[in-house]
């Protein structure tokens, strides 16, 4: 075991843990940060995507060890006042079903907006792509971010 | 209004509590409210007193409401769309409602099960009178306090006014109407007088699922609990013989290994640990049953095809005499491979098991059976075992099984200590309970330009009967018989969304349409003939109503322009009745690099009164965006009793790329609501696989799609 540093939503924290532990279960089990979800453990479905900078990553496959000085946000810091034009607009379309996904989805596409402020429709469905919605919500998901995109 | 007596279920509406006992609650989660906006959130002043009118609903002092959601949420969206039932008998505005969801309770709420699609169906009555109830007792308190007749008073947004003009809050008179006995007889609302019903209101739980707060059966935490991850055979058909463990005890964060039955838990400080100390456990195991195959299931399936039985679930004529003097027979076979659930939160649950009681906590389909099993299992009385829910990453049948609740009590039991039981995917996907294998013959007999005969018979495994034998056709063709074999199977098999029919919808759906295609009819057309006879001269009961068959038909073909498809559009039409709602769908396929890829489906629903509208579209998209996934990609093959997929990467779900545009229809109706958690999904198939036909000339006969037809492959 060693002892990391890490920032967490603008937040110092020490924590003892494997070098191969990935930061999902860092931030679930050792942080108590429980927005981010479990869904694969292979990065393959999305439900733990956060921010390492302003990138979308996947947590269940980001080692600790690999994580060095950069700020992590997640779903819990992704806004002030869970005023994300995202979180707005998938209060609008009213998106989730089981909503389990949906912190991902959300995270993901938050990354995805902040380079490209303007996508196409086809640019959104393949940013998308990676990120799985069991309940079939794509639909909303899509004419969320496009509202997200017009109202910010 | 309606009058009815309330004798139905009628403890749930006596006081949960005296008023001594008050009701009186501290600590709610302000989360679960409905009040989406977050400056709204400042204002909203905790009320100092509850009072309980039944087990459905408490009133504050300050006219804020609590309503209870009794049945499980899996995403069905339950949780708002009952307790929107209870608020509008209860005439209340729903900015003052916070919903909670109810633990498992037998004494106050009936049939706390997710399944079927029958939460709203079965709820309608008693959820519209657990709110008219309350209603009537605080207007008779209100008219008490006045001096005035009941019928002299009128409410609306929990406001009672007198002919005098004089009002009260329920927040001010709940005390007294809490007082009062539950009335005999309430009446209910006319539908046209409903405030609620019929509007968008969003899911109670948006705030907490879209700012991530812990809503789920693994965001359970509870002090000293220990997370316990399971090593199960690999095979069906097998059995522990031994393990070696030294390792997995090496593992930080590790800190009991329990053997139980032929499976071995982990027990560690954090889920990975756990997870790491699993995948470093070494197990013999030896084979106690035949380790199967999918080429086996093959072949068995194939044989019971071929069997015809003497006791046929439903005949009407003589299939077999028509059969052989027919111009002409039509005979197709329809494979479908197991499917695992794949809900996208793994299996969990929370159990802590003392001397005492064991209170479990979690995702669970069906509470009340699992207690039960709990109980027995453990030696203990059911009284003595709670179960509290947790909003659920999904169910789609695999969340009615339990087994992750009952691995949970045993574990704790074992271990003396609160232990939470995680799934990794790899144990969600290959200890599943699987929509079973299955496959279908069906006969046509075409004589003099009809279809005088239909024979189905179905072959599944583990299915006692893998057919609907009552629904259309049967009723409208001269000649009928299903019959249905079943081959028994030591891999668990068990409902999954829309149980049978999700793959026997796709099968009649795609033959009916090659019966039409082969008489030259439109295959609209073709069906609607077919319910005129069942309707004019049946043969034999109907297990469905013509005229809702009819309407959600006609809608569907003039809402998808039936027959006048843009140039590059090819359409493809299905319909099928289950779970009591009648659904109609059309899809559109176009041709992209060579390849069908469906672009949109147009579906028509009669599910009675529509509850929330948006989201009963949310589900109906759900359904149909989960069909074409399942009928497209969906496989899942098993060898000597290992299933060969895992996880994600080998096992295909249907993505956002892929998800066509899906547009809602309903039939605007006063009668009694039914469910949508399942209906849109059985046709949807057929309805692609006939569209697919139209594009490419080509039928698909088995699933998934991709491995079958060459030009997806």
């Amino acid at each position: 075991m060693a002892i990391y540093q890490l920032n967490v939503n603008g937040k110092e924290h020490q924590v003892e843990a494997d070098a191969d532990t990935p930061i999902l279960w860092v931030l679930r089990d050792h942080i108590g940060l429980l927005g981010t979800k479990y869904g694969c453990g292979i990065a393959q479905c999305g439900a733990c995507t956060i921010h390492l900078e302003d990138s979308a990553v996947r947590s269940c496959s980001l080692p600790i060890s690999s994580v060095g000085d950069k700020p992590i946000t997640t779903i819990e810091g992704l806004s002030e006042k869970a005023s994300h034009p995202l979180q707005n607009a998938w209060r609008e379309y009213d998106v989730p079903q089981c909503g389990y996904c949906q912190a991902g989805q959300i995270m993901n596409a938050a990354a995805f907006l902040k380079n490209n402020p303007n996508p196409s429709n086809g640019e959104i469905e393949s940013a998308m792509n990676g990120n799985l919605c069991r309940c079939g919500t794509y639909n909303r998901i899509k004419a969320a971010i496009q509202a997200a995109v017009k109202n910010s | 209004m309606t009058l009815i007596k309330t004798q139905y279920n009628r403890r749930s509406f006596l006081k949960a509590s005296t008023l001594a006992g008050g009701g009186f609650v501290l600590g709610f989660n302000w989360l679960a409210g409905c009040t989406p906006v977050a400056e709204e959130v400042a204002e909203f002043v905790p009320p100092s007193a509850w009072f309980d009118l039944n087990a459905y609903l408490k009133i504050g002092d300050t006219g804020v409401v609590t309503i209870m959601a009794p049945n499980p949420e899996i995403g069905q969206n339950v949780k708002t769309s009952m307790p929107m039932i209870i608020a509008e008998e209860l005439d209340v505005a729903w900015r003052d409602v916070i919903v909670e969801q109810a633990p498992l309770n037998t004494e106050s709420f009936s049939r706390q099960v997710a399944g079927g699609s029958q939460s709203i169906r079965q709820g309608w009555q008693s959820l519209r009178m657990a709110g008219a109830t309350a209603r009537q007792m605080l207007v008779l308190a209100a008219a008490n306090l006045w001096g005035v007749a009941p019928e002299d008073c009128t409410t609306s947004d929990g406001v009672i006014t007198n002919n005098r003009g004089e009002s009260i809050t329920y927040g001010e008179i709940a005390l007294a109407a809490s007082a009062l006995e539950v009335p005999e007889e309430v009446k209910l609302k006319n539908p046209s007088n409903f405030k609620i019903i019929g509007t968008n209101i969003s899911n109670v739980d948006i705030e907490g699922i879209i700012t991530g707060k812990p809503l789920f059966g693994l965001d359970v935490r509870r002090e000293g609990m220990k997370f316990a991850v399971v090593l199960r055979p690999p095979a069906f058909g097998q059995k522990l013989e031994s393990f070696v463990d030294t390792a997995a005890r090496e593992v930080k964060g590790v800190t009991d290994v329990i053997r139980f039955g032929d499976k071995v838990a982990v027990l560690a400080n954090s889920t990975w640990a756990a997870m790491k100390g699993k995948k470093a456990l070494s197990a013999k195991w030896i084979t106690e049953n035949p380790l199967e195959s999918t080429t086996y299931h093959d072949e068995e399936l194939n044989k019971l095809l071929d069997k015809w039985t003497e006791l046929p679930l439903r005949k009407e004529g003589s299939v077999r005499y028509d059969l052989a003097i027919a111009d002409q027979v039509i005979e197709r076979v329809y494979e479908a491979p197991f499917l695992p659930h794949n809900c996208l939160e793994p299996m969990n649950f929370f159990a802590d098991v003392t001397d005492e009681k064991a209170e479990l906590i979690g995702p669970v389909q069906t509470p009340e059976w699992t207690r039960k099993r709990v109980a027995t299992l453990l030696g203990r009385e059911e009284k003595d075992v709670t179960i509290d829910l947790t909003r659920m990453g999904g169910g789609f049948g695999r969340r009615l099984y339990g087994d992750f609740a009952l691995e949970a009590a045993e574990i704790s039991s074992l271990a003396k200590l609160p232990v939470m039981v995680v799934f990794s995917r790899e144990d969600d996907m290959t200890a599943g309970t699987y929509r079973p294998a299955s496959k279908y013959k069906f006969k046509a007999g075409i004589k003099a330009g009809k279809m005088t005969s239909y024979y189905l018979v179905g072959a599944g495994v583990n299915m006692d009967n893998s057919t609907r034998e009552n629904n259309f056709p049967a009723g409208a063709v001269e000649n009928y018989q299903v019959e249905s074999h079943n081959l028994e199977s030591n891999i668990t098999t068990g409902a999954w969304r829309a149980p049978v029919t999700n793959f026997l919808a796709f099968a009649e759906q795609s033959f009916l349409d090659e019966v039409a295609a082969t008489l030259g009819q439109d295959p609209i057309q073709f069906r609607l003939d077919l319910f005129d006879q069942a309707k004019n001269s049946p043969f034999g009961e109907l297990g469905y109503d013509v005229e809702k068959s009819k309407g959600v038909i006609k809608l569907v073909a003039e809402k998808a322009y039936w027959g006048k498809p843009k140039p590059g559009v090819y359409q493809g039409f299905s319909t099928y009745y289950s779970h009591n709602t009648y659904v109609a769908e059309v899809a559109e396929v176009i041709m992209e690099n060579g390849a069908p890829k469906v672009q949109k489906v147009v579906c028509a629903i009669d599910c009675g009164i529509v509850i929330n509208p948006q989201a009963a579209i949310n589900q109906a998209q759900g359904g149909i965006i989960d069909g074409i996934g399942h009928a497209m990609y969906g496989d899942f093959v098993f060898e000597n009793g290992v299933p060969q997929s895992s996880n994600f990467n080998n096992y295909r779900l249907i993505r956002m790329q892929e998800a066509p545009e899906v547009e809602i229809h309903f039939v605007q109706s006063n009668n009694d609501p039914t469910g949508l958690g399942e209906p849109t999904l059985p046709p949807v198939g057929g309805a692609v696989a006939n569209a697919i036909h139209a594009a490419t000339g080509e039928r698909i006969y088995k699933q998934p799609f991709v491995k079958n037809l060459k030009v997806l492959g």
